[in-house]
């Protein structure tokens, strides 16, 4: 826990502007009153969207770094926002990025919006600094793993029996898997880079390898077992 | 009528199709448009075509049958000839788009033509019951014919125009309905030139019989085709509501009762979360697995028993407990051995780890191993500090572990907290 604070204490000058893209405007206020003191935690939010219109709208006029992005939007859901805010993702001196942000416990969901684009996934029941944490992870181009997206993946990549059709994308080296099982056990970059020995930065490269499998992969399995996952 | 009924009809004839094809035509008609459709459609004057018809009339009345037939199954579309004829499609179509509107309406020379038809056609059918008994199925026919035609023109331009794109996609039913009509048309031909003379009753029963039944059924299929549509569309929305009806029920049982609870007991927090956690639980197992959701008997596999035994460890501690499993497979003895260790682990990571947030617990089937973490955040904990005498972790964590042939693993994990490390071999991979 103490690990935590240290790595959430806003440093001075830490600055980033969020969007909030949610259909409950419960929920939206709710994350708005944790994470919007921006004295405290650097976080600004410049605007707020409940369908997937509105969010096209407010993210191309405001030009966000980060959007929380809920995977079920009227309008057609995260994915949607995803694919016609492309061109902002693509946009190399000033990239938006998305986190998504949901309670939803299906699979196809998930792996949904970050086959998507989406830096990363957690679910709403996170606190309020581990959503600010993952905010700055994301703007820095990091990618965010939640223990139940870890679950998802390693699961995704495991229960695999056709051979993979692009042996460099479809697999997940040792090392991945090892990371992404101790994110899946709930520790802390921090404390996966002490276990294995390695820095910092080597546990954050191997989960933006993952995050970049996940997203090139062209495994139409994946899609399958999302979809097979459901009935288990 | 709505947008969708007219469209397909004013929409058809712009189609780049072959121009040669034979409609009737819409404007400038007398009667049904088809002397002029056919004028068109053969490149000849339309007077030529009204003569050849009324010459053909005189021949035992063969003109009206070749017209009522034109009439009949030729569409009405863009064609003819003439020189008011118009020289787009579209101005023929009237402001909202209803072309019938326009067409239909009945001038001077159209109830002219209208007159003289019956007044003809009074005369043939004199001409012809002069030998007699025929006389008493050819009226029947030519009206139950007439009833057939008119039921025909006023079934909507949307269902059928729907038909033809049935027919189009299926071939078997286009040509169901050509067959059906030649021989319609051929039994009303033989029923009136053949059996003319005949005496035999019988045949002339049969005949009439057969032509009422299958009039009978042109005019009733409409209505059947539309009523099984319109059935199968109410079936949909009865379903859509009944599914809707069992979410309210569920909605309705469950979480407004947990969401009441809660505001009674506002003021213990660890109550507040604990119902909560328990409500949220059951609607995602509700939600997501419908099935697994209703079935309380003993867990079969190592999914199910992890998620099971967290489950009645968060209600029971009222700590949460975050799970995540990868993989599954059935439980067999020593698995379930296992199961009953990990929940051992839970409740004492719940017990004197849930202060420091979520327990979290993750199990991976991976081949034939099975391996269970169950890590909390707490003060951590030290297997060597505990008193010998105290046998809770040795016993029912460690000690069961090893008698079944697999190993245990407790450690303090060096900024705050205590995992425990569970793993075991499957007995048989086969099952």
């Amino acid at each position: 826990m103490t690990e935590h604070t240290e790595e959430t204490a806003p440093a001075p000058g830490r600055h980033v502007r969020v969007v909030l893209v949610d259909d409950h405007r419960m929920f939206r206020t709710g994350v708005q009153a944790e994470i919007g003191r921006t004295e405290e935690t650097g976080v600004e939010v410049v605007g707020e969207a409940a369908d997937v219109d509105q969010a096209v709208t407010v993210i191309t006029a405001t030009r966000p770094e980060v959007v929380l992005l809920d995977v079920h939007l009227p309008g057609g859901g995260g994915v949607e926002v995803l694919r016609r805010s492309a061109p902002l993702m693509a946009d190399a001196d000033n990239p938006v990025r998305f986190l998504a942000l949901s309670v939803s416990d299906a699979a196809e969901d998930v792996i949904g919006v970050i086959r998507g684009g989406a830096r990363g996934y957690v679910t709403k029941t996170i606190t309020g600094t581990d959503l600010v944490d993952s905010i700055f992870r994301v703007q820095e181009g990091d990618a965010v793993f939640s223990p139940r997206l870890a679950g998802f993946v390693l699961d995704a990549f495991a229960s695999t029996d056709a051979p993979p059709v692009d042996e460099d994308l479809d697999r997940l080296t040792q090392r991945e898997r090892e990371v992404l099982r101790l994110i899946a056990r709930g520790y802390a970059y921090k404390e996966i880079a002490k276990q294995l020995f390695i820095s910092v930065k080597t546990v954050e490269s191997h989960v933006s390898a993952v995050l970049r499998k996940l997203q090139l992969s062209n495994r139409h399995e994946l899609t399958r077992w999302a979809t097979a996952r459901r009935l288990v | 009528m709505p947008e969708a009924a007219t469209a397909p009809l004013t929409e058809d004839p712009r189609d780049p199709r072959p121009p040669r094809k034979l409609y009737r035509s819409s404007d400038g008609r007398w009667l049904g448009g088809v002397a002029r459709g056919l004028a068109g459609h053969l490149g000849l004057p339309v007077i030529w075509v009204r003569l050849v018809f009324v010459g053909l009339f005189m021949a035992d009345g063969l003109g009206a049958l070749l017209y009522a037939a034109f009439w009949f199954f030729v569409p009405l579309g863009v064609g003819g000839v003439g020189a008011e004829r118009p020289p787009v499609l579209t101005s023929e179509v009237s402001a909202d788009g209803r072309r019938r509107l326009v067409t239909r309406r009945p001038d001077r020379g159209q109830v002219l033509a209208l007159l003289l038809m019956v007044i003809m056609s009074m005369i043939f059918v004199q001409n012809v019951n002069l030998t007699g008994n025929t006389k008493a199925y050819v009226v029947p026919t030519i009206l139950v014919g007439a009833g057939v035609a008119l039921v025909w023109r006023q079934a909507d331009n949307a269902r059928r125009a729907r038909w033809v794109e049935v027919g189009r996609r299926r071939r078997t039913l286009n040509l169901a309905r050509a067959a059906a009509g030649v021989l319609l048309v051929g039994a009303g031909v033989t029923g009136i030139f053949v059996t003319q003379g005949a005496t035999e009753h019988l045949g002339s029963i049969l005949q009439a019989a057969l032509a009422v039944l299958v009039g009978v059924a042109l005019l009733a299929g409409p209505y059947l085709i539309r009523m099984t549509q319109d059935l199968s569309e109410e079936r949909l929305m009865r379903i859509r509501a009944q599914e809707r009806a069992e979410v309210a029920a569920h909605v309705h049982d469950s979480v407004l009762h947990t969401l009441t609870l809660i505001q009674r007991n506002a003021d213990s927090p660890a109550e507040v979360r604990r119902l909560a956690r328990a409500q949220e639980r059951d609607l995602r197992a509700w939600l997501y697995k419908p099935a697994a959701a209703e079935n309380p008997q003993e867990p079969e596999t190592v999914a199910e028993a992890v998620k099971r035994s967290a489950a009645e460890v968060e209600d029971k501690h009222g700590v949460p407990l975050e799970v995540v499993v990868v993989g599954d497979c059935p439980l067999d003895e020593k698995l379930a051995a296992q199961m009953q260790a990990a929940r051992e682990a839970m409740v004492n990571a719940a017990k004197y780890g849930g202060e420091g947030g979520p327990v979290q617990v993750y199990a991976e089937v991976e081949g034939d191993e099975v391996f269970v973490s169950v890590r909390d955040r707490g003060p951590g904990f030290d297997l060597d500090a505990i008193p010998a005498d105290r046998m809770g972790v040795r016993e029912s964590i460690i000690g069961r572990m090893e008698r079944n042939g697999g190993t245990a693993r407790l450690r303090a994990v060096p900024d705050g907290g205590t995992e425990v490390e569970l793993t075991m071999k499957r007995a048989e991979k086969s099952a």
